[in-house]
């Protein structure tokens, strides 16, 4: 069995496993909707009452927002097993993912897969709809293939993120709630155009956590408008790119960390 | 225990003792978790500067806006160093307890069920915020302004009655915390699943505490909801007391306002956990 039908028939294991709990699946995806949807209600809010950002309205916010959003719950969705990494090594159950012959991080992906964060990707994408439609953009397909791009580069910088966050359990085991500033508060930072922000959180956003590259950038180039910061077409179409580099650089300290791993269990 | 105190032969009846060494206790064991507080303090403070960012890039447009920057930055500082306060999630010890049965333990203790509850949360809500409180005020009150950016600052209270209400509000914001949060711990022994409630008190809470956005720069239209709402005496309030934007003068009727909502919602909780305790089947042999 190759790697790829394996993953597919653990995602479709554990689908079938939580629509045992349909009721808890419902609730679940409802309570997530409603947090991300509050969100945007605040930032709907503050325009409602600013008129606009300068330099920004809110259909082009929404469309930063959405982006962001939707990439962000595929990875959610994909690295539920990432999260709870910590305990598995402590508990020694890391040992008999080793033992088995296919990728640790296939396994550990494919192990949790949480099917519920469906509440956040119907919200964003919700919002992204309304963002591209409120902007008149024509989905031709090389802009269909860009959105394609940026979503995909934003996912594996997510899941690069979530990846880090599951190798620093390697060196330590205390609470790793300091990743959280990354994922949620880069969904947080990136909801909004990177160009509002001061010089030193707009560089460290571009340049050692690319969040810029797969939202700032290519949404820029989606909706055909210049940027302030004086970006090029070229570079803002390749730049989801740097969420692929992120997530290969990811999955290397993994490695990096399992080769020094010791196990706790007898 | 001293000698003197063991020798002495019967002590003076003292009802709250009980609740007071719990308190003391379960502080105790959650400040045992100092790192993860430390990572907090962190995590909330590169929230408070992303909010700071965004509301600078919104107040430079010069169009008039509810409350002065000065006042917003505040608001969002506080919000940031006193987010573990907000009644959003549930114990899982208590949705355990209940799940497994060992709920029995705890009704055949001979204090008051919902006192023991209560107190507990109290406990447990005061001691996640004041690890945090006090790192975030220093870095936002003193250290930003220190580093030249005084207009991120978090402003002293507005004045001494202002800081002296806004104490007062706090307190009846905890009190007020706790109630929910123990409303939502006995509507478990209803619903034994933690699903449901437990999954849209975030959205709810959130939302009409003031945590998403300032309340009074919601819309016109919707403020009454919020007004009706207990939730805003958990941030809004006391935060905007602090801020100066309730005047000291109207401070009082609403702090009377959130304390009759906390009498309320306790007395809520009182008679739903009479009536499931009533009812409780407990799980296991």
């Amino acid at each position: 069995m190759n790697d790829l039908r394996l993953y597919l028939r653990m995602v479709g294991i554990a689908i079938r496993g939580s629509m045992q709990y349909r009721a808890s699946f419902l609730m679940m995806s409802l309570g997530q909707l409603g947090v991300t949807a509050i969100e945007f209600f605040g930032i709907w809010a503050l325009f409602d009452r600013f008129g606009r950002l300068p330099g920004w309205q809110l259909a082009e916010v929404a469309v930063f927002y959405g982006v962001v959003n939707v990439a962000f719950a595929f990875a959610d969705t994909l690295s539920r097993g990432f999260d709870l990494f910590g305990e598995d090594l402590k508990q020694g159950e890391f040992d008999r993912l080793l033992v088995r012959p296919r990728s640790p991080l296939l396994q550990l992906s494919g192990r949790r897969f949480a099917i519920h964060r469906v509440g956040r990707f119907a919200q964003g994408l919700a919002v992204l709809a309304f963002g591209l439609h409120a902007l008149d953009i024509t989905l031709g397909p090389a802009q269909i293939g860009l959105l394609l791009l940026t979503l995909a580069g934003g996912t594996a910088l997510f899941l690069g993120l979530v990846i880090l966050q599951a190798t620093l359990a390697f060196f330590s085991t205390e609470s790793l709630e300091v990743m959280n500033t990354m994922t949620y508060g880069g969904v947080q930072t990136a909801q909004y155009p990177l160009a509002i922000y001061r010089e030193s959180f707009r560089r460290f956003f571009t340049f050692v956590v690319p969040l810029a590259g797969v939202a700032y950038f290519p949404v820029l180039a989606l909706m055909g408008r210049s940027d302030p910061l004086g970006s090029t077409l070229w570079m803002q179409a390749l730049a989801p790119l740097s969420g692929f580099a992120f997530l290969a650089l990811a999955c290397g300290a993994f490695a990096l960390g399992t080769r020094r791993y010791t196990s706790a269990g007898s | 225990m001293s000698a003197s105190e063991a020798r002495r032969p019967c002590r003076p009846y003292q009802p709250y003792r009980p609740y007071r060494a719990l308190l003391s206790a379960r502080f105790r064991m959650m400040l045992q978790y100092r790192a993860a507080a430390l990572a907090g303090v962190a995590t909330q403070f590169f929230w408070g500067a992303i909010y700071v960012m965004i509301y600078e890039a919104f107040y430079s447009l010069g169009v008039p806006a509810p409350m002065s920057f000065e006042a917003t930055i505040t608001y969002v500082w506080l919000g940031q160093a006193l987010l573990a306060l907000q009644p959003w999630n549930h114990d899982k010890e208590i949705e355990e307890m209940i799940r497994r049965g060992h709920v029995a333990y705890e009704l055949v203790r001979p204090l008051d069920l919902y006192g023991l509850w209560f107190v507990r949360a109290v406990a447990w809500r005061t001691a996640g915020a004041s690890l945090r409180f006090l790192p975030i005020v220093f870095v936002a009150g003193f250290v930003l302004p220190g580093l030249g950016a005084e207009r991120w600052a978090l402003l002293p209270p507005d004045s001494g009655g202002a800081a002296l209400l806004f104490v007062v509000s706090l307190i009846a914001a905890v009190a007020l915390g706790a109630a929910i949060t123990t409303l939502v711990h006995v509507s478990l022994l209803f619903t034994l699943s933690g699903e449901g409630i437990t999954r849209l008190m975030p959205t709810v809470v959130i939302l009409f505490s003031g945590m998403i956005i300032p309340i009074p720069f919601f819309p016109d239209w919707i403020q009454p909801l919020f007004e009706w709402l207990p939730f805003r005496g958990l941030a809004d309030v006391p935060f905007r007391i602090y801020n100066g934007h309730i005047p000291v003068a109207d401070a009082f009727g609403e702090i009377a306002l959130v304390a009759a909502w906390t009498g309320l919602l306790m007395g809520l909780g009182r008679v739903l956990m009479a009536r499931g305790t009533r009812r409780l089947v407990v799980q296991g042999g």
